[in-house]
């Protein structure tokens, strides 16, 4: 029951010190770190991280394309300038909050900004921590 | 103290953590192979659905009420019920996950009054799995069930309900009726309401010794826990299955003997698969093949085999399971289901070769190995028996699945941008 599917799942990319036959001491063992794991450079909250897609062009100023792989993090309390993922009208939308000015913007100058409700924990399903784009092709 | 979290109406509550429109709507699930509800919203059971009705009979009015239905999806329960116990980690020390969606935890002080310590709890898991739960919290487990019920029942409560002390105790007990106790099931309350034991604060009062000799001490247990002796520990690691089966209905009943040797192989490579898990052999199988009760042609077969040595190799496991099968079929019947049970199970490291057979050979060890970690890098059924078929006409029905929104990358969640 208990089973963790992808969303945990880790590659770690080995990082080798060559030993030499001769005997000399690779110069670089004093300084072996951990290999890089994106995996844990990008989610902080494994249980609270979902993977969605982006789908639409209303994010484009902002970085975010059609097809993209958003990171969503519900642990996050979403703060000012954050993207976030909103219930709207019972569909799940990308916007950025603006807390100033309560309301919700998108990144595209055909949309014009929606007003935020009175409690806004209400429609903000999580942050967005990440995005990423595929420069080849979609896996 | 212990505390029962809860998830309220789990599976219809995991069709909707992706799909903001259905909350707060009428949903149900269905069981295997679309048969019967399973699971409802809320507000579905305030439409008068009930629990195991098939849907056949019910599916015209769920649509005319706008009831959204959904076929049981377990890749995506299980995945929000790890993340549900994953959250509440953070709040305890000792966990035991009793179901998949029932979690008992020891409570930790740090967090303020049990009362705001549940309701940590509850938001967090809200917020972060957007599962709701109830808590519930008592001395004992069996009253920390109680407690929950409570606190999912009493609006005032807002899904948290703590008892601690003698008068709360009480007066939750007047309010249950003793068949809702845990541990209590309809036969025994039947024979304790003629007895006129009809509460669960009746069972708490009700003297021991006479019980004694009507019910089991397991009985007597509860009515210790009723009390707010504890008898029941938690158990972070779960117990080890003394027995596995596999067994499921076909998506339509069939009379080929080459569907239901399929099928049949399927669930035995699928037992075979939970065994290694558990690092068993099996020594003893059950296998069994039927029809509907309901059909007017109806047979229930079923035999127990012996296996040649304590195994955990899925070929033999299927091979046996297909001879069983084979000889449980019989023409003009349209069988509905089959399925295996590995019934005794031995812990591998236990296993001796006995002088006439040597047992399980380490070359069988490594195939099961690989192939093991092959379909877990790349899916199951990566690699399978021949035996199981590539195109499985018996295969469940699942009309109404939603994606595997967390565990697959070509079923994400959508989001508008």
């Amino acid at each position: 029951m208990t089973k963790f599917y992808p969303i945990y799942t880790r590659l770690q990319l080995p990082f080798f010190s060559y030993r030499l036959r001769a005997g000399f001491p690779s110069p670089a063992d004093d300084y072996l770190e951990n290999a890089l794991d994106l995996h844990k450079h990008l989610i902080t909250h494994p249980s609270a991280t979902y993977y969605v897609r982006a789908q639409g062009d209303s994010m484009i100023n902002f970085g975010i394309f059609d097809g993209d792989l958003l990171v969503v993090d519900r642990a996050l309390q979403p703060v000012h300038g954050d993207v976030v993922v909103a219930a709207l009208n019972g569909e799940l939308a990308c916007k950025v909050l603006d807390l100033k000015h309560r309301q919700l913007i998108s990144g595209n100058d055909s949309f014009s900004p929606i007003p935020l409700p009175e409690d806004c924990d209400l429609i903000i399903e999580g942050v967005i921590s990440a995005s990423i784009r595929y420069h080849r092709c979609l896996p | 103290m212990f505390a029962l979290i809860d998830c309220n109406s789990f599976y219809a509550s995991c069709e909707q953590v992706f799909r903001p429109d259905l909350r707060g709507k009428p949903v149900i699930v269905l069981s295997n192979n679309d048969g019967c509800a399973i699971a409802m919203s809320k507000e579905a059971k305030a439409l008068g659905i009930k629990p195991f009705e098939p849907y056949f009979k019910m599916s015209a009015a769920c649509a005319a009420n706008g009831v959204q239905v959904f076929s049981s999806n377990y890749t995506l329960y299980g995945d929000m019920s790890a993340r549900v116990v994953q959250t509440l980690r953070r709040y305890a020390a000792d966990i035991e996950v009793y179901s998949i969606d029932e979690v008992f935890v020891r409570p930790l002080s740090i967090f303020g009054t049990l009362q705001e310590y549940g309701q940590q709890m509850r938001q967090a898991v809200w917020k972060e799995v957007r599962i709701p739960v109830g808590v519930g919290m008592a001395s004992t487990k069996t009253l920390a069930k109680l407690a929950n019920r409570a606190a999912k029942k009493i609006n005032s409560l807002n899904y948290v309900c703590v008892v601690e002390n003698e008068i709360q105790r009480e007066w939750l007990l007047k309010k249950v009726p003793v068949g809702d106790v845990w541990g209590v099931g309809r036969r025994i309350s039947a024979k304790l309401n003629s007895m006129g034991i009809v509460s669960a604060y009746d069972l708490s009062r009700a003297n021991t010794k006479h019980l004694r000799k009507n019910f089991s001490v397991v009985l007597e247990r509860t009515i210790e826990e009723l009390n707010g002796i504890s008898c029941l520990d938690l158990e972070e690691i779960p117990p080890q299955k003394k027995q596995i089966y596999c067994t499921r209905s076909f998506g339509e009943k069939t009379e080929s003997l080459d569907e239901i040797l399929q099928a049949t192989s399927s669930y035995a490579s699928r037992a075979a698969e939970k065994l290694r898990k558990q690092n068993h052999y099996a020594k003893t199988m059950h296998v069994f093949l039927q029809t509907s009760a309901y059909d007017e042609k109806s047979i229930l077969k079923n035999t127990t085999i012996q296996l040649p040595y304590p195994t955990d190799d899925t070929r033999i496991i299927v091979k046996y399971a297909r001879f069983a099968v084979s000889k449980l079929y019989e023409e003009g019947y349209r069988f509905q289901k089959s399925g295996i049970g590995l019934i005794e199970i031995v812990d591998k490291r236990f296993v001796q070769g006995d002088i006439f057979h040597q047992g399980q050979n380490e070359k069988s060890d490594l195939v099961m190995r690989v192939i093991d970690s092959i379909n877990r890098k790349y899916g199951k059924g990566t690699v399978l028996t021949a035996a199981e078929g590539v195109e499985k006409r018996w295969a469940m029905k699942q009309e109404h699945k939603s994606p595997a929104y967390t565990t697959r990358w070509d079923e994400l969640p959508r989001v508008r941008c």
